[in-house]
């Protein structure tokens, strides 16, 4: 189910940040750990037969059981906050490439 | 070997993961989560005895229908201050990283774009726009909110950048008004505090759950959060197409 | 097992098969669009667990904006290669 697949995601982000020499693989590595932790937290909140957690004309009363939204609060900035990460890594990346003229970590060192 | 080492750390890792959620007290079986226990209840039932109607509560806690919105902007309205913070600071990093002196241009590409897709993506400019507005002011009664409106229409500005191959957009009027939301948004957290009790209290009037004028601040909250996310994103794509003027 | 069961389980192999392929390809542009389609997958897990909001964020920016992002990088890196 969900739950170990997420588990899955994370650790295979761990490998990828451990194993590739490429800038741009660490940084997409990066993002897919990320979208495996927001699935895994949003699993917490899970409530099988819940509705969605928003007041409408179908479901118009608080007293049907909803699935827990303070996750999905959580989750929401969290997604916020990777993009400015992945920006913010691929202009550090773009100007790195501009000094040394490779993306490999081993290259990098010799100057 | 540095590979062989790396997966028998990730093989430990994920069993302790595992073995360590299996048969926790702490931490329910994936779907028997128990809401009533937790603070969610508080959320759900913005702290009344009688349970909340759509379209007929007036005077509630909230008054948002959306109650993953209450919890962003109302109940936990400083995380989203933090957040703003970190949004604009990434933004500025790649500002001051890929700034390329006074003289710069588009980056010049093989391909050019056709005569019909420059005058066509105008019409389609329009629609996303109006979708991304439409996102943004009803977010308190349908899915939504600030955050994917705002990047909605910084996606309309990066469809005029991909169909024109000489379009600039102007970078000095999307800065100010960054500047400007962003400076409104802390007035108004600021006036949570002087005229009610503590800091970002809703200080304006709930009207029944379900309205569109209803929920307080919340709406010009969002609306202020999406314009400014909107110019953020806009002003980041333009730093990442353009490059020095050859000399 | 209903059918929203064989569909979870689908989407979970599915996930894992892609991501494992994302991050040992040779080639960058292969990586990044399978990196677009993790996140467009991770968006129907969104759905079937009931988080309307989350779903619509992660949609908007995973397949616009940060999919963009990197192609405009690696249109700059090929752009520098071929004019040295």
């Amino acid at each position: 189910m969900i739950q170990y697949a997420a588990i899955v995601l994370i650790v295979l982000g761990i490998y990828g940040l451990l194993t590739n020499r490429n800038v741009l693989k660490m940084i997409i590595s990066i993002n897919v750990m990320e979208v495996g932790l927001n699935l895994f937290i949003i699993s917490v909140g899970y409530v099988t037969d819940g509705f969605a957690p928003i007041l409408s004309s179908v479901h118009n009363s608080s007293a049907l059981i909803y699935v827990d939204p303070l996750p999905q609060a959580l989750v929401l900035t969290a997604i916020v906050i990777g993009v400015g990460t992945t920006a913010l890594g691929l202009a550090l990346a773009k100007n790195m490439y501009n000094k040394y003229h490779t993306l490999n970590l081993d290259e990098m060192r010799d100057e | 070997m540095k590979n062989f080492l790396a997966l028998v750390l990730v093989l430990l890792l994920s069993a302790g993961i595992i073995i360590t959620l299996q048969n926790n007290d702490l931490f329910p079986v994936f779907g028997e989560a128990q809401v009533v226990n937790r603070v969610s209840d508080h959320y759900i039932t913005k702290g009344s005895t009688q349970p909340i109607i759509w379209g007929e509560t007036t005077d509630a806690e909230d008054g948002a229908a959306n109650i993953v919105t209450s919890i962003v902007v109302n109940y936990r309205s400083f995380d989203t201050l933090g957040e703003v913070t970190v949004l604009f600071v990434s933004a500025m990093g790649v500002a001051l990283l890929l700034s390329s002196g006074r003289t710069s241009k588009r980056l010049a590409l093989n391909f050019k774009p056709n005569f019909m897709l420059r005058v066509g993506s105008r019409a389609l400019f329009g629609i996303i726009l109006m979708t991304g507005v439409y996102i943004i002011l009803h977010g308190h009664l349908t899915p939504g909110g600030g955050f994917p409106g705002g990047v909605m229409i910084a996606s309309s500005v990066l469809l005029l950048y991909l169909a024109d191959d000489e379009f600039r957009s102007k970078i000095k009027g999307f800065k100010v008004l960054e500047g400007v939301a962003g400076s409104l948004y802390v007035i108004v957290v600021l006036l949570g505090l002087i005229l009610a009790t503590y800091f970002l209290q809703n200080f304006l009037p709930t009207g029944t759950v379900g309205d569109l004028f209803s929920a307080g601040i919340l709406p010009i909250v969002y609306i202020l959060i999406g314009l400014k996310v909107g110019s953020e994103i806009s002003g980041l794509i333009d730093n990442f197409l353009t490059e020095e003027e050859a000399a | 097992m209903s059918l929203v069961d064989i569909i979870m389980i689908a989407v979970g192999a599915l996930l894992i098969i892609l991501a494992f392929l994302a991050l040992n390809t040779k080639s960058l542009i292969k990586s990044v669009i399978l990196l677009s389609s993790v996140s467009m997958l991770s968006v129907v897990g969104y759905v079937l667990m009931k988080a309307p909001d989350v779903a619509l964020t992660e949609a908007v920016i995973g397949s616009g904006l940060v999919t963009a992002l990197f192609v405009f990088t690696l249109l700059s890196l090929t752009k520098k290669e071929e004019s040295k």
